[in-house]
């Protein structure tokens, strides 16, 4: 009995190792090889180099230069980290304001307000887009930086939610007390309730970063002009001029993902919580 | 208005969360009733602008047959809901999402394997944990990208292939079943890691005692799973399934980067954005979207209906 139990628990375990590592290899390949392929040259490439293959000069960073210069990398990075910064700054005041407003007060219509809220969250966001674009296109907002960074502020439900959670475990005898001294409200928020709400900060500003930074779509319809690509418009804009290029389309690739890898790793256990915090609502 | 009366009608306000300390003068109380207000003016106004009112505009435009630039629009009442519902073309769209269907349910069960095999002890937990997870986190166009050259001719996969001495000159994005089957494969090996995560909060968040009791009484893994694990994560288990149902009905960037929608893989968003923003059929798109936004609303609602959650209520 006891041996039968070992060995079928040697399989289990054989089992589970042999999936994990199918796994990490079905993650990482297709990501390797494009790393491989954005070290080979031209003339590999066309000289037929399978994908499996490795490059010729493991330090030939070449088409990383032509990616950088050609692809205008830099300046998507800085319109990505212009965008990043405004709309989180605006999504995390407007959530905790909001989660402020909807936990410490009781008002008329606060049960409509925040099934408006609750509703908004059931609409995906691409299927209204093409009204949208009017409403945006009617501020005069279409084809600036703006539009993305309003509509990444508009309504983020889930930072909203987040900052709820945390507005809640703060007690409202601190509020109390500190009215007892002639707070007012907005010096309570400011002066207690904001700065309780680092870790809840902490998270949405992961969760939206990492949204916004990878978001394509929304830079894709409001910002058709070449000279305001973001990351992922730029990116996308090497499907015409390198078409046949791997070596430089993936350097692009690399490019952008890079950044997100060493966030990961610098990051990892927030990144973690943020999401499971953020999506189970 | 005297100062007796605002006072009476302060007490006989409503229990507030805060105690009311003195009787305000009436100023005071008018401030103090505008003060939530204040905080939501700014929330509201971006809730308005970029949520409501472009759905009431867009269920006005879809009675028009508007091209989105011109100052002239026709009413022409249901004649869009006619052609999108009577134009097969128009409609066979929503077959695509049969294949993202397909790779959610997939997706969710080997994610829910994957967690609850790496919330035990396991070696290199972590590794494993990021090299899941990480995916989730890469930029879709590089995504596209990167698959884009996995399925190419004699790229990644066909590379693989040959390792095994599986020679094929299959095109993988070439037929619609295999360009479809294939983008829905990259879906799963991109939403993968998200659903993983939330399992394994979820799975972490049952108290280890359980376990062990369970272990004690003889159970297996299985047992666990099946007595502990999966009652234990239903609030999780059901959104996920909303989000991966409307997740397939809005399939749009992987594809659309990918193949641009063409043999076979224009999903229902594609055809949508093509519409408004390409054939100025702004009209019609407004009605496809809002078909498709009806339709969400519908199988978001149908699931709670169906397992009634109340952990999902906002306040």
């Amino acid at each position: 009995m006891t041996s039968r139990g070992t060995t079928r628990r040697a399989l289990a375990r054989t089992g589970v190792y042999t999936s994990l590592i199918l796994a990490t290899i079905i993650v990482l390949l297709p990501l390797g090889v494009v790393f491989l392929t954005s070290l080979k040259t031209d003339k590999e490439m066309t000289g037929g180099s399978g994908a499996l293959t490795f490059p010729d000069d493991p330090l030939n960073f070449h088409n990383y230069v032509t990616a950088f210069q050609d692809g205008r990398m830099l300046s998507a990075f800085g319109h990505t980290a212009f965008i990043l910064v405004f709309a989180i700054a605006g999504t995390v005041l407007i959530g905790s304001m909001t989660a402020y407003a909807i936990d410490r007060f009781t008002f008329r219509f606060k049960k409509l307000v925040v099934a408006l809220f609750l509703l908004a969250a059931l609409v995906p966001g691409v299927t209204t887009q093409v009204a949208t674009f009017q409403i945006v296109n009617g501020f005069g907002m279409f084809d600036t930086l703006w539009a993305p960074i309003a509509l990444y502020m508009g309504t983020d439900i889930v930072s909203i939610y987040i900052f709820l959670q945390f507005v809640r475990s703060i007690p409202v005898s601190l509020d109390e007390s500190a009215r007892l001294d002639g707070a007012n409200a907005f010096t309570i928020y400011r002066k207690i309730i904001f700065p309780l709400l680092k870790p809840a900060i902490a998270t949405v500003v992961i969760v939206k970063g990492i949204t916004v930074y990878n978001d394509f779509y929304i830079p894709f319809l409001y910002m058709p002009s070449q000279d305001l690509g973001v990351i992922s418009t730029s990116l996308f804009r090497f499907k015409g001029p390198y078409g046949a290029h791997w070596e430089t389309i993936s350097a692009g690739a690399i490019v952008v993902i890079l950044p997100t890898l060493i966030v990961f790793l610098a990051l990892q256990r927030y990144i973690y919580n943020g999401f499971t915090r953020g999506a189970t609502r | 208005m005297t100062d007796t009366t605002a006072r009476v009608s302060v007490t006989k306000e409503p229990a507030r969360d805060t105690p009311v300390p003195a009787p305000a003068p009436r100023r005071a109380r008018v401030w103090r009733r505008l003060t939530p207000w204040i905080f939501l003016i700014a929330p509201l106004a971006l809730l308005i602008t970029f949520t409501y009112a472009p759905i009431v505009n867009m269920i006005a435009y879809s009675f028009t047959d508007w091209d989105g630039v011109s100052p002239e629009l026709h009413y022409t009442g249901l004649e869009n809901y006619t052609e999108l519902f009577t134009r097969s073309e128009l409609f066979e769209v929503f077959f695509v999402s049969g294949y993202y269907l397909v790779a959610s349910a997939i997706q969710i069960v080997a994610a829910l394997y994957f967690a609850t095999v790496l919330s035990f002890n396991v070696r290199f937990r972590n590794f494993f944990k990021g090299v899941l997870f990480f995916p989730y986190l890469i930029n879709g166009v590089a995504i596209g990208f990167v698959f884009l050259y996995f399925f190419q001719d004699g790229g990644t996969l066909d590379s693989v292939l040959a390792l095994f001495g599986y020679h094929s000159d299959h095109a993988w994005l070439g037929t619609p079943f295999s360009a479809n089957s294939s983008l829905a494969a990259v879906s799963i090996w991109r939403y993968l890691g998200l659903n993983f995560v939330l399992f394994l909060g979820a799975i972490q968040s049952i108290p280890g005692e359980l376990y062990e009791a369970s272990e004690l009484d003889g159970a297996n893994r299985w047992h666990q799973f099946r007595h502990i694990i999966a009652p234990g994560i239903k609030p999780v288990l059901t959104l996920t399934v909303i989000l991966s149902v409307s997740g397939s009905l809005s399939a749009f960037e992987i594809p659309y980067i990918m193949t641009g929608g063409a043999t076979g893989t224009e999903t229902f968003v594609i055809q949508t954005v093509k519409l408004a923003f390409q054939f100025n059929k702004t009209g019609l798109a407004s009605a496809a979207a809002l078909v498709l936004l009806l339709i969400i609303l519908l199988v978001t609602w149908l699931q709670r209906r169906l397992v009634p959650d109340d952990k999902v209520d906002l306040v």
